[in-house]
């Protein structure tokens, strides 16, 4: 290893951390450096091999249970000693838990979730990463919406809203079909600096919501209800990133 | 903790208990993954990631805003640091020797089938020195921008690349170096 861009920049690069000039540059040294195009193969293999182990370790029922009596006790007894407290929502996720165990309720692997919410999440997650297997990612590539919208005619019962947002930093990449729980959604690929976000979507009869965020595996999602449409974002990009993708798509 | 300062900040108004509970609590998975990677055991884990929230709740008026997540993960971080100093300080002090550990030259093909066994990758990342291994974790597992684990990892924000670099390099080598028992039958002449 002689090249000294493979002990700093190159990693900047790979997590999306530098700036559009810095990453222009580095982009310019890998035309001529075979060291660093091989060892940022190397990086992003080890990448995805530690995105694919599933090596995070989600927090057990017991230590859920633990901090509710720590935590739920002296403040109920010194506030509110008559009124019954709102039950915690994660409470209320440990007991569903528990029950879906009693029921023999056989958990996916990969699925950290518990609720029917987070089931989903979970299959929009491991969407989002099938989706970055090489050929995967797009049915239609195109920047432009005018190339992308037409093309889900025909393929869905559904017009998902298509809009590029390249002005605002995230530009679209294209399209695809997809299915999520048994059903056909369509997908919207958007780029943030080097980082891709997955956007699914299907019709609901549900209404509007506000959104919901969470993270599953080191990716974060948000989803929301807009227009008779489930809207659900994916991608290991910022939660605030995630927030302004949100915004731009509910304007 | 004195009883005095216990029990003057144990108490939350209600408000700031549902805070608590919104901005706080939903990262306890994050607070348990951190500290099970740090102290490389669930049950350890699960100890230090409840002291650790409740210290986040008796302290939380002095969160002023911001990120909660990383506020909760610097105090995870530093009861881990606190335990291991406790219980097994020669964590702290193991460092890796980059001699003992010449670079080979790595095939990126090398390297991810290496990766791919899950239980390789994950003692490969128990053997990394901790200071290494808690920027990996932040980075790959909880996805924290450099800026987070400046803050959570108490470094400035310009170091955050290079550490994250050599702790990728080493995990890199630990991966695709042979194994203890693989070495040791080398060095009894086994091998050449």
């Amino acid at each position: 290893m002689t090249c000294e861009l493979t002990k700093t920049v190159l990693h900047g690069y790979l997590d999306g951390e530098l700036d559009a000039a810095r990453a222009a540059d580095f982009e310019r040294h890998l035309i001529s450096c075979a060291e660093c195009v091989t060892a940022l193969e190397a990086q992003e293999n080890l990448h995805s091999s530690i995105q694919r182990a599933g090596l995070y370790e989600r927090a057990p029922a017991s230590l859920r249970q633990k901090l509710q009596k720590e935590l739920g006790t002296p403040t109920r007894s010194s506030v509110t000693p008559i009124r019954n407290p709102a039950p915690w929502r994660w409470l209320a996720i440990a007991a569903t838990l528990l029950l879906a165990i009693s029921l023999g309720w056989r958990l996916l692997p990969g699925l950290r979730g518990t609720s029917g919410e987070t089931a989903i999440a979970s299959a929009i997650v491991d969407a989002h990463l099938r989706s970055l297997q090489p050929g995967h990612l797009e049915d239609v590539q195109s920047t432009d919406q005018h190339t992308v919208k037409p093309w889900f005619d025909g393929k869905l019962t559904f017009a998902p809203p298509v809009h590029d947002f390249v002005n605002e930093g995230f530009p679209l990449q294209g399209g695809r079909l997809d299915v999520v729980q048994g059903r056909t959604v369509a997908v919207l690929v958007y780029a943030r600096r080097k980082h891709l976000i997955n956007v699914f979507i299907w019709p609901t009869t549900e209404p509007d919501s506000e959104p919901q965020s969470g993270s599953q595996l080191g990716y974060h999602w948000i989803a929301w209800r807009k227009s008779s449409m489930e809207l659900y974002a994916v991608s290991d990009v910022s939660p605030e990133d995630l927030t302004a993708l949100h915004h731009l798509l509910t304007q | 903790m004195s009883a005095g300062v216990e029990g003057k900040l144990d108490v939350l108004d209600p408000q700031d208990q549902a805070r608590f509970e919104q901005l706080v609590l939903p990262h306890l998975d994050a607070a348990f993954n951190l500290s099970r990677w740090l102290l490389r055991g669930r049950a350890d884990a699960e100890d230090v990631a409840q002291e650790s929230m409740l210290r986040a709740f008796r302290f939380f008026r002095g969160f002023h805003g911001g990120d909660a997540r990383a506020w909760l993960l610097q105090i995870v971080r530093n009861a881990c640091y606190t335990w291991l100093e406790k219980n097994r300080s020669v964590d702290l002090t193991t460092e890796f020797n980059e001699e003992l550990h010449p670079q080979p030259s790595v095939s990126p093909e090398t390297l991810a089938i290496a990766g791919d066994n899950r239980e390789r990758l994950t003692r490969a990342l128990e053997e990394l020195p901790v200071r290494f291994r808690e920027v990996l974790i932040l980075r790959e597992l909880e996805g924290c921008s450099y800026k987070e684990i400046a803050a959570i990892t108490s470094v400035p924000i310009g170091t955050v690349m290079s550490a994250l670099a050599r702790a990728r390099q080493r995990l890199q080598r630990v991966l695709t170096q042979p194994t203890v028992q693989q070495k040791q039958a080398a060095e009894t002449g086994g091998r050449p």
